[in-house]
C-alpha cells in the first residue's frame, strides 16, 4: 500500500445539477438503451462470436490439489488428427496477477499446481470435441504434495509452501492497524461483548460461462473479445505476459452475462487463447464449462471473525476490535485488498471512536478467492450487525433505536480516516421501520415467525486505482455528428448493471437530446479512453462525472456558435427536445443537428473529452489506500422469516429495504440492482456455499470441490424469491453525477445479518454463521432444548501471532492520517508500481 | 492425407421448422439442438449456462413446449417445430413479452433472457391469465442471477395484460366488420 500523492489536478467539472423538474431523462424510469438487443437475443456475448477458420481451445486442468509437475508429454496429443497446437507452462512463463504485489499466477502451471482445476496445458483444435479428446492424450507426471484445506491448517503448516512469497509459511498477508487505544475504549465501556462468526465462501455463479476469442489482426496485432469486467487490467496483463507493446493489443470487453466480481481478474484462459491466436494466425476461442467456472472462482472469501465491542449503557460504542482469518485459496488475486477491505468499512455506519483491526489471509489448496459483490465487506458486516442485535438485546434497547442513536454523521472523517459524503442511514432505518411495521412485529410475532434488521454502507468507487498512477480513473470522449447524433467512447464495461444506459442518459440529459440519439462504443481499449473497469461500484460516479464534463464542454461549443447565429446571449440558450433555443422565446432556435453544424463551421470538427479523478483521501497510513471513496451508499433492511422447527427450513416471505442512493438516474435499473442484491444476499444467507471435501484416502485424499455444478450449488429460484419493498432515499450528493451514489453492491450487505437476526426473533437461536442452513438451525434448536447456549457458530478464534499494529491516532485525537510508528515505510515513488485499492 | 476426424464429419442431416421457416442442416450427429442452433445455423440468441440441463438459459420451444436444448439431440428434431428468441418478434414488431421485458427492467445482463422469454411465451400461450404463483412455477427452471426475478414476474404480467387487450381489440374489430 502506498500513501497517496496529490492526484493530477483534474479540470473543473462543470456544475451540472439541474433540478428534477428540468430533467427529461435523469430520474425518469426508462427502457435501457440496450434493452432491445437483450430481449431479441442480439446482445453479442463472447461465445456468440464465430469467425471463419476459428479453432477451439480447451485447458487440461490438474486433478490434484497440490503437486509438483515432474514432466508433461504432449506428443500423443499433438499427433491427434485435428489438433493444431498444444501449449504448456514453458510457452507462457511470465507471472501475472491483478495486483502488482501478487503477480503469482501463470497462464499454464510451470512447476506446481495449487488447486484442483489449475490449468497445466492447452489444446487448440479444429473442433472443440477434438480438443476435449486430445486432453486425455497429454501425459502429466505429478509428484503429489501435502494439501492445505483451511486457514487453521495453513497457520499450522509452514511447509511445503503453496507460494514462495507472502508473510511466512502459508500466510499470504497480515494486516494490523489501530486507530486510538481500543483497550482504553473497553475500559470505558459498560458492556464488552466478544463474538466469533464464520462466513462461508460462495461464488458469483454468473449464468454466462467465461469465454474469449482472440485473433491476430490482418495487420499483425492482437485483438481479444472477452467476458471481462476489467478490459484495461486485462490489457496490461496481456502486454506483460505476451511481451507485446500495449499499443498492439486491443481488448474488447463483450457485454458480460453477469459478472458480480467474478470476471475482474485477468484469467489464464484469456492469455492462452491470445498466445494461440498469435502462433496459429487464426481465431481461437475458449468457452469454459460450468465446472471450470467454479475453478476460476475469485468469489467470496471464507472468513472466521472475532468481534470485540465495547458499549455504554445507552448504546454508544466505545471501541471495536476485529480480527479476521481469511481463506484465500491458491492465489493472491485481489486478496491483499480483500484483507484490508475486511477491516475498512466498519467505521462508516456507526460512530466508532477507537478501532483496531487485525487480518490474516492464508493460502489454501482451493480455487482462489477474490472480489464478489461487496468485496471483503459482507463478512465483517454480518458479524458487526449480528453482534449489534445481541448488544441491543443485552441493553434492552430496540435494535432499530440502538442504531439510530449511533449513526455516523455526514461529511465526517472516520477513525480510520475515511471521508464520508452524504449519510442518510437514519432515514433508511426510519423508513424500513415504518414500512415494515417493525414496532408492532419485532419480538411480537407468533412463535416461528420473526423479523430482523440490519444496516450497511458501501463504496461508490474505490478512491485509488489498482496500480499506482496519477491519471484519471475514467475518461469519456464525445464525437458530435452533423446529423445530430452523439457518439460516446468510454472504456466502461457493461456487465448488465446498465453502464451504457447511464452514459447515454447523462449525455442526453446534458445536451437535451434523446438517449436513442446516442451511439455507444464502450469496453474497447482501442476505441475509448480508459475506464478502470466495472468493480467497486465505481462506474456511475466516475464515468458519469467524466461524461458530464465532456458533454458540458460540447454544449459550450454549440452554445457559442448558436449564440452568434441567433444573437442571443449564451446563458439564455436552452438545450431541450433536440433543439437549442432562446429560453425567453422558445420559437427562436435551431435544431440540435444545426447547432452542431454551426459549431463545426466555426471551430472545426467537434469532439470533446471529460475525465474524472477521485478526491484525495486523508488516509495517509500504509493500507489507507483501501476504503476511501468519493462517497458511500447506505442501506437498511428488515427481513421477515418463518422457521420450521421440525425441518429447520427458513422461509422468507418479505423483505423491506431502504437505500440511500443520492439520486436514481434510471429508477427502473436502480430497483433492479436493489432487488438483485436482495436476491443474491438471500442466496448467501440461506444456501450458497463453495464447499470442498477430501476424497477417501484410498482414492487420493485430494481436496475437491463438493459440487461444481449449478444443480448442487444451490441458488434461489423464482420460487424462493420473496416480495421486496424497495424505498429509495434520494438526497443528491454533490460528488456524484446528478447526485447519484452507488446501488450495485450496497443493498446486498444488510440481508445476511438481517436474516440471522430474524431467525433469532423467530425461534430464539443464534446462527453466527452463513449460510444459515436447516441443519444448523436444528443443531441450535437442539442446544436450546438441552438448556445449553442456543447457538450455532464457531467456538474459537485461533491464536495468531500478529505483527505490531500501525498506530494511527484518529482525527479527534489529533491524528493527521499517518501512522506514528511506521519506521519501515518507503517514501512514495511516483514511477514505481504499488498496490493501491481495487 | 490426414483422416478427417469423426467429430468434424457432418453426416447427420435434418429438416425441421425453425421460427416458422423450414431449414435443412447438416451436422455432426453427436450435436445437441443447442449446438446446432448456435454453431451450424448461426442462431446465437439461445444461450447456454451449463450444458447439463441445470440453468434453463438454453430453453427453446419444441412443438410449442419449452425444452432445454442442451439436452435434446438435434437428430430428434426432424420434422418438428423449433421456436427460439429470434422467432418471437413478428413483422418487425417485438412480441409483447419482449417489449415488457425491456420496459420493466426484466433483462439486466440479458443472458438468461432468451430462455425465459420463450418459457414465458409457452406459459401465456397455454394459460393467458396465469397467477403470480403460476408464473413463478413456470419459470422455476430458469435461473437468473441479476434481477431477483421480481421485475421478470412484472414483465410477464404486463405482457399478459397487453396480449389480452390486443386479443380483445382484434375480437372487437372482427365483430364490428
Amino acid at each position: 500500500m502506498a500513501e497517496q500523492e496529490e492526484p493530477t489536478k483534474s479540470l473543473p467539472i462543470v456544475d451540472s445539477q439541474p433540478s428534477r423538474e428540468g430533467s427529461r431523462v435523469i430520474g425518469v424510469p426508462r427502457r435501457r438503451v440496450d434493452g432491445r438487443a437483450k430481449v431479441t437475443g442480439q446482445t453479442r456475448f463472447a461465445d456468440d462470436i464465430f469467425l471463419p477458420r476459428m479453432a477451439h481451445c480447451k485447458l487440461l486442468r490438474s486433478p490434484h490439489p497440490h503437486a509438483r509437475i515432474r514432466s508433461i508429454d504432449t506428443a500423443r496429443a499433438l499427433a491427434r488428427q485435428g489438433v493444431y497446437l498444444v501449449l504448456t507452462g514453458k510457452d507462457l512463463p511470465i507471472q501475472y496477477g491483478i495486483l502488482p504485489v501478487s503477480q503469482d499466477e501463470q497462464a499454464l502451471c510451470l512447476n506446481q499446481v495449487r488447486h484442483v482445476g489449475d490449468p497445466v496445458a492447452a489444446v487448440v483444435a479444429r473442433e472443440e470435441l477434438t480438443a476435449f479428446d486430445a486432453m486425455d492424450l497429454i501425459d502429466v507426471d505429478y509428484e503429489i504434495l501435502p494439501t492445505i484445506s483451511d486457514p487453521e491448517e495453513a497457520l499450522a503448516t509452514s511447509a511445503p509452501r503453496i507460494h514462495e512469497y507472502g508473510e511466512e509459511g502459508n500466510i499470504h498477508k497480515q494486516v494490523a492497524l489501530e486507530f486510538g487505544d481500543v483497550e482504553q475504549g473497553f475500559a470505558e465501556a459498560d458492556e464488552v461483548l466478544e463474538d466469533t462468526f464464520f462466513y462461508q465462501g460462495n461464488t458469483h455463479l454468473p449464468i454466462e460461462q467465461h469465454a474469449s476469442v482472440a485473433i491476430k489482426d490482418p495487420d499483425g496485432k492482437l485483438t481479444i473479445w472477452s467476458s471481462t469486467q476489467t478490459p484495461h487490467y486485462l490489457h496490461r496483463a496481456l502486454a506483460k505476459v505476451l511481451e507485446m507493446a500495449p499499443a498492439h493489443i486491443r481488448v474488447i470487453a463483450t457485454p458480460n452475462g453477469g459478472g458480480f466480481g467474478g470476471k475482474s481478474d485477468p484469467f489464464n484462459h484469456e492469455i492462452v487463447v491470445a498466445k494461440a491466436a498469435l502462433l496459429l494466425d487464426r481465431p481461437v476461442k475458449i468457452c469454459l464449462t460450468r465446472e471450470e467456472v467454479f475453478y476460476c472462482h475469485r468469489g467470496r472469501h471464507p472468513v472466521l471473525m472475532k468481534f470485540k465491542t465495547g458499549v455504554k449503557r445507552d448504546g454508544t460504542i466505545t471501541g471495536v476490535h476485529l480480527q479476521t482469518l481469511i481463506d484465500g485459496g491458491a492465489y493472491g488475486s485481489y486478496g491483499v485488498a480483500s484483507t484490508y477491505y475486511a477491516g475498512a468499512l466498519q467505521t462508516t455506519t456507526y460512530h466508532i471512536p477507537r478501532y483496531r483491526y487485525e487480518g490474516c489471509r492464508t493460502f489454501t489448496n482451493k480455487p482462489p478467492c477474490g472480489p464478489k459483490r461487496g468485496h471483503g465487506t459482507p463478512q465483517p458486516r454480518f458479524g458487526q450487525e449480528v453482534q449489534l442485535d445481541k448488544i441491543a438485546e443485552k441493553l434492552q434497547i430496540d435494535p432499530a433505536d440502538l442504531r439510530l442513536r449511533i449513526v455516523e454523521n455526514p461529511n465526517t472523517v472516520t477513525a480510520n480516516f475515511l471521508k464520508l459524503g452524504t449519510v442518510n442511514l437514519t432515514e433508511c432505518i426510519q423508513r424500513v421501520v415504518k414500512i415494515s411495521d417493525w414496532k408492532n412485529r419485532f419480538r411480537q410475532l407468533p412463535e416461528r415467525h420473526g423479523v430482523g434488521l440490519a444496516c450497511s454502507a458501501y463504496l461508490t468507487g474505490a478512491g485509488l486505482p489498482i496500480y499506482w498512477n496519477k491519471m484519471p480513473h475514467s475518461g469519456v470522449q464525445l464525437k458530435f455528428d452533423r446529423g445530430g447524433g452523439v457518439s460516446i467512447f468510454c472504456g466502461a464495461t457493461e456487465i448488465g448493471q446498465g453502464s451504457d444506459d447511464m452514459l447515454a442518459g447523462i449525455v442526453a440529459e446534458v445536451l437535451g437530446i434523446d438517449p436513442f440519439d446516442v451511439r455507444l462504443f464502450t469496453g474497447d481499449t482501442d476505441l475509448g479512453p480508459v475506464d478502470l473497469g466495472s468493480y467497486s461500484s465505481r462506474v456511475t460516479l466516475m464515468a458519469g462525472n467524466a461524461a458530464i464534463q465532456a458533454a458540458e464542454r460540447g454544449k459550450a461549443l454549440l452554445a457559442e456558435a448558436v449564440s452568434l447565429k441567433l444573437e442571443v446571449p449564451k446563458d439564455r440558450l436552452c438545450f431541450d427536445e433536440q433543439r437549442v433555443f432562446d429560453s425567453t422565446a422558445p420559437d427562436r432556435g435551431v435544431s440540435f443537428a444545426e447547432a452542431i453544424c454551426l459549431a463545426e463551421a466555426r471551430f472545426g470538427t467537434i469532439g470533446t473529452v471529460g475525465s474524472y479523478t477521485p478526491p484525495k483521501s486523508p488516509a495517509l497510513y500504509k493500507g489507507g489506500g483501501v476504503g476511501p471513496s468519493p462517497t458511500y451508499s447506505y442501506s437498511a433492511a428488515v427481513v421477515e422469516v418463518e422457521v420450521n422447527p421440525i425441518t429447520g427450513w427458513v422461509h422468507v416471505p418479505k423483505v423491506w429495504i431502504a437505500h440511500d442512493i443520492g439520486r436514481a438516474l434510471n429508477p427502473t435499473l436502480v430497483r433492479g440492482q436493489v432487488e438483485g442484491s436482495v436476491y443474491m444476499g438471500l442466496g448467501e444467507a440461506l444456501m450458497e456455499e463453495q464447499e470442498f471435501r477430501r476424497l477417501p484416502k484410498r482414492l487420493s485424499h485430494a481436496l475437491v470441490h463438493k459440487f461444481p455444478s449449478m444443480l448442487e450449488y444451490k441458488s434461489p429460484t423464482s420460487l424462493d424469491m420473496p416480495e421486496v419493498v424497495t424505498e429509495l432515499i434520494e438526497d443528491p450528493d454533490a460528488r456524484g453525477p446528478f447526485g447519484a451514489k452507488e446501488v450495485g453492491q450496497g443493498p446486498l450487505l444488510p440481508i445476511m445479518p438481517a436474516v440471522a437476526n430474524a431467525v433469532y426473533d423467530a425461534v430464539g437461536v443464534r446462527i453466527d454463521e452463513v449460510p444459515i442452513t436447516p441443519e444448523k438451525i436444528m443443531k441450535a434448536l437442539a442446544e436450546k432444548k438441552a438448556g445449553r447456549e442456543p447457538r450455532f457458530g464457531p467456538d474459537h478464534f485461533p491464536q495468531i501471532k500478529w505483527p505490531e499494529a500501525l498506530r494511527v491516532p484518529p482525527p479527534w485525537e489529533g491524528g493527521d492520517g499517518n501512522a506514528v510508528n511506521d519506521t519501515h515505510r518507503e517514501k512514495p515513488h511516483p514511477t514505481k508500481e504499488k498496490l493501491l485499492a481495487p | 492425407m490426414a483422416i478427417f476426424p469423426i467429430e468434424s464429419q457432418k453426416t447427420a442431416q435434418v429438416r425441421f421448422t425453425l421460427n416458422g421457416e423450414e431449414v435443412d442442416v447438416s451436422f455432426a450427429p453427436y450435436k445437441t439442438l443447442l449446438e446446432v442452433l448456435r454453431e451450424d445455423l448461426g442462431h446465437t440468441g439461445t444461450k447456454h449456462g451449463c450444458e447439463l440441463g441445470e440453468c434453463g438459459a438454453c430453453a427453446v420451444l419444441l412443438d410449442d413446449k419449452p425444452v432445454l436444448s442442451c439436452l435434446v439431440l438435434a437428430l430428434e428434431c426432424a420434422g418438428r417445430e423449433v421456436l427460439t428468441v429470434e422467432g418471437l418478434s413478428n413483422d418487425g414488431r417485438l412480441h409483447p413479452l419482449q417489449d415488457a421485458f425491456a420496459d420493466c427492467g426484466a433483462a439486466q445482463c440479458g443472458y438468461c433472457t432468451p430462455g425465459i422469454l420463450v418459457t414465458a411465451k409457452a406459459l401465456l400461450d397455454a394459460n393467458p391469465h396465469p397467477s403470480r404463483d403460476q408464473i413463478r412455477e413456470a419459470l422455476s427452471g430458469n435461473l437468473c442471477r441479476c434481477t431477483g426475478y421480481l421485475q421478470i414476474f412484472e414483465a410477464v404480467e404486463a405482457a399478459m395484460a397487453k396480449i389480452a387487450d390486443e386479443t380483445k381489440n382484434r375480437t372487437e374489430v372482427r365483430g364490428g366488420s
